[in-house]
């Protein structure tokens, strides 16, 4: 388990060069220099000097991209051009309501959509799977955005059992925080959820058909042990990769939601940097964001091995 | 005594290309302690027969039975889901061609061995799993206590066949269902795992239903034997008499076909020509008439009904005296 382990994390190491020169190039493809986008059409050349000195952009990109690297390997990510604040500064002050939006919303999918799965394969062909399955198609084509606005108006407006707008941080308890993040979790995991069922269900079905399956009934097994024990802890390993490789919809998708419920998260952080044109702080955020998204998939990818024996094999070869 | 009576079984199968009936029409019984071999060529119905006894291919579709099946004075087909789950690994177990595939690859091989046992029987964890080392032990696995923890991936074919066996003997069942037990393993390793399936049959006085291609394997073991053909049984008798006097063309052709140990190598075995039809397709009358050198008219158009004569059994109108038939 320990190699596997380290062979993992080494594995992330090439992904994680990949990225981050991406996401230094951010500023350099965009068209016209950074000084000019930065600084707009009325700059004279003594300013846009004056600015490239200051900011490092008349290095070689090679050198300048190690400097950022180095900083970032310190916790330098960088000072916002418009915010008296440094990048992490930013970050750490807009993530709070950014992950708890996350993860309530993927508790909510998986704790709804797992259960609906299992449910919808082990009883394949009915009305209820039919059922299960149309909603789930809808659930994935409707627009986060709209939901939101339909749950607001409904749940929010028209029966007042939530608040339409606003964050309450967890300090203010958690009653107060799970409230005001529901609505909009509920919108966000909406497509996350109907994903899941879908992947659940044909998981399980994969599984269902196996040969194992047949013979642990063979020997007169129960049908929830069948299901769960011996179906269900073989379909999880494919559902949980699904979950990983969403999460970055998921992000996506809160940027929106965050804007729709007036949320202080990372997606307001990221908005306004981009209206501003603040480079440096969306270069800070993408990369923090793909840092998680990194993180989130190497844990899943040493739950698999927890849970296939045959994946921790170090095979000696 | 019978253990088992099977009567007129119909096994349907409904897909969304139509219905399918792999099992049609089949009648027999096995007596307690009896080891009966069951051959004929692949998608005969061989697999799906002997998992109709315990539907075990009830919840994986839509499947119909007609006929009966009667187990130790249980009419299996009407049971309930909790009866046959009774049924299923404690009176009648069933080991499989390929171990391995028929292994939980994510739990070890003493977890569902410890499963099986607890399944049938109220006992501690302890218990079963002293139990599960002991079956593990008789079934000749060396040092069981640490093959209790391994996954089945980390053992051979012939131990994963061995393990299979621990588990279907774990309720001491009174009838084996073997669906070609050693076809995945080598020579030696398939010649051990027979004597062991034997050296079972006597020791738990159990009746064995023997599923196999190999009629070498066939005639060593059992004593009776029934050809299959397209979900029908068209020949069945004691081993000795379907090998000496064969009577069904297709059994003569099987048994022709078959590899003698003295015979010039040289020589290319006969084959049966023509292929199997499918089962959406069978044809009118007998239903081996579209292969059989000796069909008439008469095979073509209409099924001929079984004709016994001193316990063997043989569905082919050759047999039917009224039209003055015997071969010679
Ligand atoms: N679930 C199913 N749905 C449709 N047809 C099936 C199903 N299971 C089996 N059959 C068909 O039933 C026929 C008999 O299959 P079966 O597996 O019993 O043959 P067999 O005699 O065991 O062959 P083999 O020697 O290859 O194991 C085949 O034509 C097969 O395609
Ligand atoms: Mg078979």
């Amino acid at each position: 388990m320990l190699t596997y382990t380290l062979k993992r994390l080494l594995a992330t190491l090439p992904v994680l060069f990949v990225v981050s020169v991406a996401i230094f190039l951010i500023i350099h493809i965009t068209p016209g220099s950074p000084a000019a986008t930065i600084l707009g059409m009325e700059a004279t050349s003594a300013q846009i000097e004056a600015f490239n000195e200051e900011m490092g952009y008349n290095r070689p990109l090679i050198e300048q991209y190690t400097s950022w690297v180095s900083g970032i390997v310190q916790g330098d990510f960088g000072d916002s051009l418009f915010m008296n604040q440094t990048v992490l500064g930013a970050v750490s002050q807009h993530i709070g309501p950014t992950l708890s939006l996350a993860l309530l919303s993927q508790l909510i999918a998986i704790v709804l959509a797992i259960p609906l799965g299992i449910l919808a394969a082990h009883k394949r062909g009915t009305i209820l799977d039919t059922m299960l399955m149309s909603f789930s198609l809808f659930g994935m084509a409707v627009p986060n955005f709209l939901l939101a606005l339909i749950l607001m108006l409904i749940l929010g407006v028209n029966l007042g059992w939530l608040p339409v707008a606003g964050y309450a941080p967890l300090s203010s308890g958690l009653i107060n925080h799970l409230t005001t993040l529901l609505l909009p979790a509920l919108s966000l995991g909406a497509i996350q959820a109907a994903l899941i069922t879908r992947m659940t269900r044909s998981a399980m079905l994969d599984v269902l058909s196996l040969h194992y399956m047949r013979a642990a009934r063979s020997k007169g097994l129960k049908e929830r042990t069948l299901l769960i024990k011996h179906a269900f802890r073989n379909a999880f390993l494919p559902i949980l990769t699904v979950i990983g490789q969403t999460f970055g919809t998921l992000v996506t998708g809160a940027v929106v939601i965050e804007t729709i419920f007036n949320i202080p998260g990372l997606g307001q952080l990221i908005i306004n940097s981009i209206v501003r044109r603040d480079y440096v702080v969306i270069q800070g955020v993408v990369l923090i964001v793909t840092l998680i998204y990194l993180f989130i998939n190497l844990v899943i990818d040493l739950l698999y091995g927890v849970v296939d024996p045959r994946v921790r094999l170090d095979r000696k070869e | 005594m019978t253990l088992l009576k099977v009567e007129q079984l119909h096994t349907h199968i409904h897909t969304n290309k139509g219905r399918v009936s792999p099992v049609r029409g089949v009648s027999f019984s096995i007596e307690k302690g009896e080891v009966t071999g069951v051959v004929g060529e692949s998608g005969s119905g061989k697999s799906v027969m002997s998992q109709s006894l315990i539907r075990l291919l009830d919840r994986e579709g839509n499947i119909e039975y007609n006929g009966q099946i009667h187990f130790d004075n249980k009419d299996v087909l009407a049971l309930s889901e909790a009866e046959l789950r009774k049924l299923r690994g404690n009176d009648i177990s069933i080991i499989f061609q390929d171990a391995l595939s028929s292994l939980n690859p994510l739990y070890t091989v003493g977890n569902q061995i410890v499963e099986a046992i607890r399944t049938h029987q109220s006992l501690s964890k302890k218990t079963a799993r002293k139990q599960a080392i002991e079956f593990l032990r008789l079934t000749g696995i060396p040092s069981p206590e640490t093959r209790f923890n391994s996954y089945p991936h980390e053992l051979s074919g012939g131990m994963q066949q061995r393990v299979m066996i621990a588990m279907a003997l774990v309720s001491k069942p009174k009838l084996l269902i073997a669906d070609e037990p050693t076809t995945a393993l080598d020579v030696t390793i398939q010649a051990q795992i027979l004597d062991l399936i034997i050296q079972l049959n006597t020791e738990f006085e159990m009746s064995i239903l023997f599923i196999t291609h190999d009629l070498g394997v066939v005639r060593e073991i059992c004593s009776s034997v029934k050809v299959m053909y397209l979900g029908q049984i068209v020949e069945e008798g004691p081993t000795e008499t379907i090998f000496n006097q064969p009577l069904h063309p297709y059994t003569k052709l099987l048994l022709a076909s078959m590899p003698k140990l003295n015979s010039d190598r040289t020589e290319p075995l006969p084959a049966i020509t023509g292929t199997v039809p499918s089962l959406s397709n069978i044809p009118k009358g007998c239903s081996f008439s579209t292969r059989c050198p000796y069909a008439t008219d008469l095979c073509r158009e209409q099924e001929p009904p079984m004709f016994s004569n001193d316990g063997q059994r043989v569905q082919c109108w050759l047999y039917d005296e009224e039209k003055g038939g015997w071969l010679d």
